[in-house]
């Protein structure tokens, strides 16, 4: 256990040295001065060169990659081109946004889909089956954003229960916070689910063929109490794999989401810092979307031992 | 399944009551396309900051009102000397920064000189470029010296670019601004609002507003549902001409048209071949159908124009018969050039509508004379590298929208190359011309050459589409600057 630990740790530093590295050279090369883009089209060249200076951009690449990484490395993230505050700050100002949203529509997602999934397998082929696979292809089908604006035009115009976007942030308290984040979450949510649930459907199916499940049932379980006892315990390794992926999904989709709810999160923050070439700000963002992943994968690794304890003492499963 | 449902019907019933609050009468919730990187003016093209604090938080000696027209801001009065050389501006007594201080002539001092020193970062800097010195008589007068008569350096000093700073507050100003308007800056939600709240100390007219709240809703689709939602109560310049025959049919909402500064152009590389070939650019002008494009693209807003000149200014010229729709001329044009088979180009395409969709019908109606466009999207960064600053494009489309630009056209090696001696004459001329008439005949004579010269393609005047709470009063109708200003705004009763 101790090794898989250590083993995962270096491969989450290096992914993270990686993703610097590439994010840093990309950003070199995309055309885009972030002065220009700062002082605009009627901007002189000493005023350019002064603002260039005072951003530090006169200088060569390798030694601004040092004082980056370097600074990372001490938790100052520098300080944004455009907002002109320190990066570390418009983060947090933002993932209290971004984070509660995946959270929400990961628990939403999940809360769904399993038990869906479940229940769909249980009645393989009958009527149930059919209507929720169905159901589920539609869901998968349906792109975030459009929905998005499906339950804006319902929620929020028709019946106006809830704002069309912004957040009222968490200072306005926690009820109208999360009331703000409720249809980004469900938007986000819902095509997640349709593929958790098919996911977890035929997890299920698979494993009800297996020998322990008979077992059980021939040990005198109830169809009801074999399924939920032993099946849907083993199944739900691909599901949590799957969930792990779709953090990732979340991440992306979370730039999408937050545009069309025009809510302040980190996906938005990104959006915008790369238009302004903000350059600071998407390379610190990308490299903590970067780790976030990794760090998701990391706990589904754990995930997979403690749901397995074959993967505990190291064997097959790296 | 039917509990989950339940569940989730009790939650959003429970959020009824919060959705009233917004609409209160002294509350403005005003809806802004783009977030602005900071709040000072002095230190920043964007206009999305203008759009926030211009005449709302900071002043400057004069201000632009409603209809384009220069008025007296800080400065209650002026006058001018004989040679147009010396302003000695009146400041009004009694005014007060929003953090205490008193505003006197030393920070209009410190003001211009900060705008002018070597290190400043004011992305306006032209603007101040005709001044020779300024000084302080006393704390209620400032006398300003121009190198030379300069035409409209009144209205240059109403940009947000020249509002007046406090000297002890000028350093936080990105962050929290403190002018002497009639609001006061309370705070910034980064990526979603900035709040105002009503300056009890102004030294004018007070706001009838007690609050405002600037939100920023980048995405059209996200904009037209917060103002269907009531969750935003006007939108000055709404970013989707083609929602606006939806709030036309909406007795909630009055829809406004106005115009704006942008001359919306098909840059033209002049330095480049066969762009260097006046006969290629009047082809363009006789192949181009200015109403199709606005139809098309701008879903019939907009005013076609002939020059780089804003039709509801009055020295303006209508010089859109110059080059009347004429394929068959064109084509001549282009064999006369050498080019009867036509030639291939590339054009590049900021992201706005107008640019993008415009684009595609310039594409399609350039082809009818044989010109083959490629079509390049491109961000604005990437604009601003490559066609702005590397001159590294054969044609582009963008709105130039600040008021009273024609004198881009005499800029040494500017981005679409135009050299004329004969233009460069009259903004000459135009620089040291006082008196109005004379110079509204000069400003004739300037786009009649441009014209003439068929330096860009020029299409249409940008619309202000104005969408508003039929209950809201005030409101600009136009925006001869790029500004909100919420001074006369109330809810009518």
């Amino acid at each position: 256990m101790t090794l898989f630990l250590v083993k995962r740790l270096i491969m989450l530093a290096a992914t993270l040295l990686v993703a610097a590295i590439v994010v840093f050279s990309v950003l070199e090369i995309l055309p885009g001065d972030p002065a220009l883009v700062m002082l605009g089209v009627s901007a002189q060249p000493d005023t350019l060169a002064a603002l260039r200076a005072e951003m530090g951009l006169d200088q060569p690449a390798w030694t601004r990659f040092f004082q980056w990484i370097g600074g990372l490395m001490t938790g100052e993230l520098g300080r944004s081109y455009t907002y002109d505050v320190p990066v570390s700050e418009l983060i947090g100002e933002r993932v209290v946004v971004s984070l509660p949203l995946a959270v929400m529509a990961l628990t939403l997602s999940t809360v769904i889909a399993i038990p869906l999934g479940v229940i769909a397998a249980s009645r393989h082929n009958k009527t149930l089956d059919i209507a929720l696979t169905g159901a589920a292809q539609f869901g998968i089908a349906i792109p975030n954003f459009w929905f998005a604006i499906l339950l804006i035009l319902l929620f929020s115009v028709t019946l106006q229960w809830v704002p069309a976007g912004g957040f009222a942030g968490w200072d306005a308290g926690f009820w109208p916070a999360t009331q703000s984040l409720l249809l980004p979450a469900f938007a986000l949510a819902l095509p997640q689910a349709a593929i958790l649930t098919r996911v977890t459907r035929s997890s299920v199916l698979e494993v009800l063929q297996e020998d322990f499940v008979r077992t059980a049932r021939a040990k005198g379980l109830s169809r009801n109490a074999a399924l939920w006892r032993h099946a849907v315990r083993n199944a739900l390794i691909p599901v949590i794999t799957i969930l792990g992926l779709q953090f990732s999904f979340l991440l992306a989709g979370t730039i999408i989401i937050e545009n069309v709810f025009y809510l302040p999160g980190l996906g938005r923050l990104l959006f915008q810092a790369i238009a302004q070439r903000d350059l600071i700000v998407v390379k610190d963002l990308v490299v903590l979307l970067a780790g976030s992943v990794v760090l998701v994968n990391f706990i589904v690794d754990l995930g997979y031992a403690v749901l397995d304890p074959r993967l505990r003492s190291g064997g097959g499963h790296v | 399944m039917k509990r989950l449902f339940l569940a989730l019907a009790t939650c959003v019933a429970g959020l009824v009551p919060l959705q009233l609050q917004a609409a209160g009468d002294g509350h403005l919730n005003m809806g802004v396309v783009l977030e602005p990187p900071h709040l000072d003016p002095t230190a920043g093209a964007a206009a999305a900051i203008d759009e926030v604090v211009y005449a709302n938080v900071f002043e400057g000696l004069t201000r632009i009102d409603r209809n384009g027209e220069v008025k007296p801001g800080l400065a209650s009065s002026w006058n001018v000397s004989d040679d147009g050389k010396t302003y000695r501006f009146t400041l009004r007594e009694g005014v007060t920064f929003h953090d205490g201080t008193t505003m006197d002539s030393a920070d209009v001092l410190f003001s211009i000189e900060r705008a002018i020193a070597t290190d400043s970062v004011n992305a306006q800097k032209a603007l101040f470029e005709p001044i020779e010195s300024v000084a302080a008589e006393g704390a209620g007068t400032v006398v300003v010296t121009l190198k030379r008569p300069t035409g409209h350096f009144l209205f240059n000093l109403g940009w947000g670019d020249a509002i007046v700073v406090g000297e002890e507050s000028a350093d936080g100003n990105k962050a929290n601004p403190v002018g002497t308007g009639p609001f006061t800056f309370k705070r910034w939600v980064k990526g979603d609002r900035v709040e105002l709240q009503r300056n009890d100390a102004y030294w004018g007219e007070p706001a009838k507003l007690a609050t405002a709240t600037f939100r920023f809703i980048p995405d059209p689709a996200a904009a037209v549902s917060a103002m269907m939602a009531g969750d935003v109560d006007a939108f000055a310049n709404f970013p989707a001409p083609e929602n606006m025959v939806q709030f036309e049919a909406d007795p909630r909402f009055k829809v406004v048209i106005g115009s704006t500064e942008g001359e919306t152009i098909l840059s033209t590389n002049n330095g480049r071949p066969p762009f260097d070939d006046i006969r290629v650019r009047q082809a363009i002008a006789h192949a181009i159908d200015r109403k199709a494009i606005i139809d098309g693209a701008m879903f019939g807003y907009g005013t076609p124009i002939g020059s780089h000149f804003a039709p509801h200014h009055p020295a303006y010229v209508d010089l859109t018969n110059r080059y009347p729709l004429d394929l068959e001329k064109a084509k001549s044009l282009m064999a006369e050039a050498g080019h009867a088979d036509g030639f291939k180009a590339t054009i590049k395409l900021p992201p706005p509508s107008y640019a993008r969709r415009g684009g595609e019908i310039i594409a399609s109606q350039l082809r009818e004379i044989g010109i083959e466009l490629e079509i390049i999207p491109v961000e604005w960064a990437q604009w601003l590298e490559q066609a702005f600053r590397g001159k590294d494009f054969d044609l582009t489309i963008v709105s130039h929208t600040e008021p009273m630009d024609i004198g881009i056209y005499a800029r040494e090696s500017y981005y679409f190359d135009y050299q004329s001696e004969a233009f460069n004459g009259f903004m000459e001329k135009l620089a040291s011309e006082v008196d109005e008439k004379a110079r509204y005949a000069v400003m004739a004579d300037a786009q009649k050459q441009l014209s003439e010269d068929a330096v860009n393609g020029f299409l249409f005047q940008l619309a202000k589409h104005g969408v508003w709470n039929a209950k809201v009063k005030g409101l600009w109708e136009n925006s001869p600057v790029q500004a909100n200003d919420l001074t006369e705004v109330s809810w009518e009763k």
